[in-house]
């Protein structure tokens, strides 16, 4: 069994984001393990973009303090490679399509399973688009997670049956970020999913509070959690990893109970 | 159901497709079929002639410019007068025609990204004649530099976002406009300006604007019973420049020339020349050239045209350059500043800075050709709302 699938095991799964270089490569290096430790059953670590066409502001901003700190593809696959050292829990990138094919896809995928990440979120490649990274994923034995949102509908059936590693379903319209209250029915979006696959299903976009986390964990196999921890981040700086993880301590009370 | 798995839509060569999130691949899908429905609709066509013919006042003139062609000394040169539509700019075509696919659609709103202000104002025209509500996205340093754009979009009743993130230029109003489709898309359309973006966007602006070239072909078979040797237009995301060359593509004695703005130059870092400085990748939905770092970043670019401050082209022009149909070239801001003086001058035509680049192009070349060739320059707009950033660049500061 990959770590992925592990990951949702028998129990919720709390999937935590960061973006990779936010305020710098040091600090994120020193708060992922810290996250696992604190109860993070899967780590997204989000490869900075100049335009993340689906990122709310807060993310937006992480990814430019990033860039502005010299974070690059390279030394982000160097520092997953000492992270893996320490850290057992599935690894996946989130990224734009961009990056990845400037890097060479090929050459990409094979730096990320060398790496230790194992699977890779690339919300501007819809399905259709899929092949463009698709084969060369399965070739080097990194998951691509597809994505369905609020408007998928009746292209649930065709992303879920041929969806890998974890369905991650966007709960809202619009771009990542704190929402207050989410409005879509989750429970009938997971159960179509369900119809069709047994993959596990994760929401995200909106979910600050242990109690969405709770309920959308409830309905589903696990809670996504992005743009509160990298607010965490902003606030703190080098000082984030305490308020990080005590964050993340809470969120995975919240999600284990929904078991 | 179909499932399109391998099937390629939209795409010019390697170049196109559709690469935009889950969440808005259902509203373009939308849009794509309306359009199916509707191009070749004898009523959607009969309604656009119309308004292309009774509100835009197409046909646009092809004006023989007999200064410049004896001040150049070679080819004729001819101008096509999309400056002299309504609203001053190529722009009204492809927005009436989205405007009036919107309407079809059933949609009350529509959203657009703007450079220059052109299309701004142009989709804030067509939503204001259609009943249609409009919001544009217009990066903060451009807002400054196009003040008076800004100002007639809202007389327009549209209302202007400036975008404060990243380079606050064009690129940045894109992303900000297609994140708003995202969140608003049942009753809203996204009415993309130039020949860019996912498709089917560079197949439905194309169409809409392939009427400049037909023009071009009727008109100057009347006036000289033949064929253009050359058609030069600019270039940014390549509305007016695909509008000018499709018709054309099919005669291969005719050149095609694109001019993208080369800024300060094409070897200093200040400068918006996509096929002279790009590389292949895939952002604003599609497979492109973009001006980007090793790492797919994409690069902050320069032009003192805030129509062509684009880094990307679209994917079109990028196959046309590939398979080698149209020629692209880079233009100084100091080149073109000068052809903007020149036509004023010598034709009492006040260019779009934009347009300028077209023109600098035609007078480098003109002299290359015989005196019976015609070199046919797309004038795409009027230069009213470049008079203050052309003074301040010769040190004058005059306040607009």
């Amino acid at each position: 069994m990959n770590r992925i699938s592990k990951a949702f095991e028998n129990k919720k799964a709390f999937i935590a984001f960061v973006t990779g270089g936010d305020p710098d490569i040091e600090t994120t290096e020193a708060l992922i393990p810290q996250m696992a430790e604190a109860g993070a059953d899967l780590i997204e670590i989000g490869i900075p973009f100049s335009d993340p066409i689906a990122e709310g502001v807060v993310i937006q901003a992480a990814d430019e303090r990033a860039l502005r700190a010299g974070t690059t593809t390279d030394k982000l696959f160097d520092m997953v490679k000492r992270v893996r050292k320490k850290v057992d829990i599935p690894l996946v990138f989130m990224t734009y399509i961009n990056p990845i094919y400037t890097y060479g896809t090929v050459r990409f995928t094979e730096q990320c399973v060398a790496c230790g990440i194992d699977g890779i979120i690339v919300p501007d490649v819809p399905f259709e688009e899929k092949e463009e990274i698709n084969s060369a994923c399965e070739k080097a034995g990194v998951e691509l997670i597809s994505m369905i949102a609020p408007t998928s509908r009746e292209r649930i059936d065709m992303i879920a049956r041929q969806a890998k590693g974890f369905l991650y379903c966007v709960s809202s319209l619009g771009v990542t970020g704190v929402r207050s209250k989410i409005t879509t029915n989750m429970k009938e979006m997971i159960d179509h999913v369900k119809k069709v696959s047994n993959i596990p299903c994760a929401i995200g976009f909106g979910i600050a509070t242990p109690e969405q986390a709770y309920e959308m964990a409830a309905v589903s196999d696990g809670a996504i959690v992005g743009s509160a921890i990298v607010k965490l981040i902003a606030q703190n700086g080098r000082n984030c990893i305490e308020p990080v993880c005590q964050y993340i301590r809470e969120m995975k009370v919240a999600v284990a109970a929904a078991y | 159901m179909e499932t399109n798995i391998g099937i390629k839509k939209g795409r010019y060569g390697l170049y196109g497709g559709q690469y935009i999130p889950e969440t808005l691949v259902p509203a373009v899908q939308e849009v794509e079929q309306a359009y199916e429905n509707y191009k070749n609709d004898p009523t959607f066509q009969a309604e656009l002639k119309h308004l292309m013919e009774n509100y835009a006042g197409r046909p646009s003139l092809l004006y023989y410019a007999e200064k410049m062609t004896k001040d150049l000394g070679g080819a004729k040169i001819y101008l096509k007068r999309e400056d002299l539509n309504h609203t001053g700019s190529h722009k009204i075509n492809n927005v009436l025609g989205q405007a009036l696919l919107a309407k079809k659609m059933g949609k009350k709103r529509v959203i657009a990204e703007t450079g220059a202000g052109q299309h701004g104002v142009a989709t804030a025209t067509a939503a204001a004649l259609m009943g249609l509500e409009c919001e544009i996205f217009m990066g903060k340093e451009d807002t400054d530099r196009q003040i008076l754009n800004c100002y007639r979009m809202e007389l327009l009743g549209a209302k202007v976002h400036p975008v404060t993130t990243g380079t606050m230029t064009l690129k940045d109003a894109v992303n900000e406009t297609m994140r708003e489709w995202a969140c608003r898309m049942d009753d809203t359309l996204y009415v993309l300006g130039s020949v860019m973006g996912p498709h089917p966007f560079p197949m439905i602006v194309r169409d809409f604007q392939k009427i400049i070239g037909e023009e071009i072909k009727e008109q100057l078979m009347k006036a000289e019973g033949k064929l253009p040797d050359a058609v030069i237009a600019c270039v940014g995301g390549g509305s007016n420049a695909m509008g000018s060359f499709y018709e054309f593509i099919p005669d291969a004695s005719v050149r095609l020339i694109g001019c993208e703005a080369a800024g300060l130059g094409v070897d200093n870092p200040k400068n918006a020349a996509t096929i002279a400085n790009g590389s292949v990748g895939i952002f604003h939905g599609m497979k492109s050239l973009f001006c980007q770092d090793e790492y797919g970043q994409i690069a902050p670019v320069y032009s003192i045209s805030a129509g062509l401050d684009y880094p990307g082209i679209g994917p079109e022009h990028a196959n046309l350059n590939e398979i080698g149909r149209a020629q692209y070239v880079p233009i100084t801001d100091e080149e073109a500043v000068e052809a903007f003086e020149y036509l004023s001058r010598t034709e009492g035509i006040i260019p779009a800075i934009e347009s300028a680049h077209a023109v600098a192009y035609a007078k480098k070349i003109a002299k290359n050709f015989d005196k019976d060739q015609i070199i046919v320059v797309t004038i795409s707009g009027r230069g009213d709302k470049d008079v203050a950033a052309i003074a301040r660049y010769r040190g004058v500061e005059i306040f607009d």
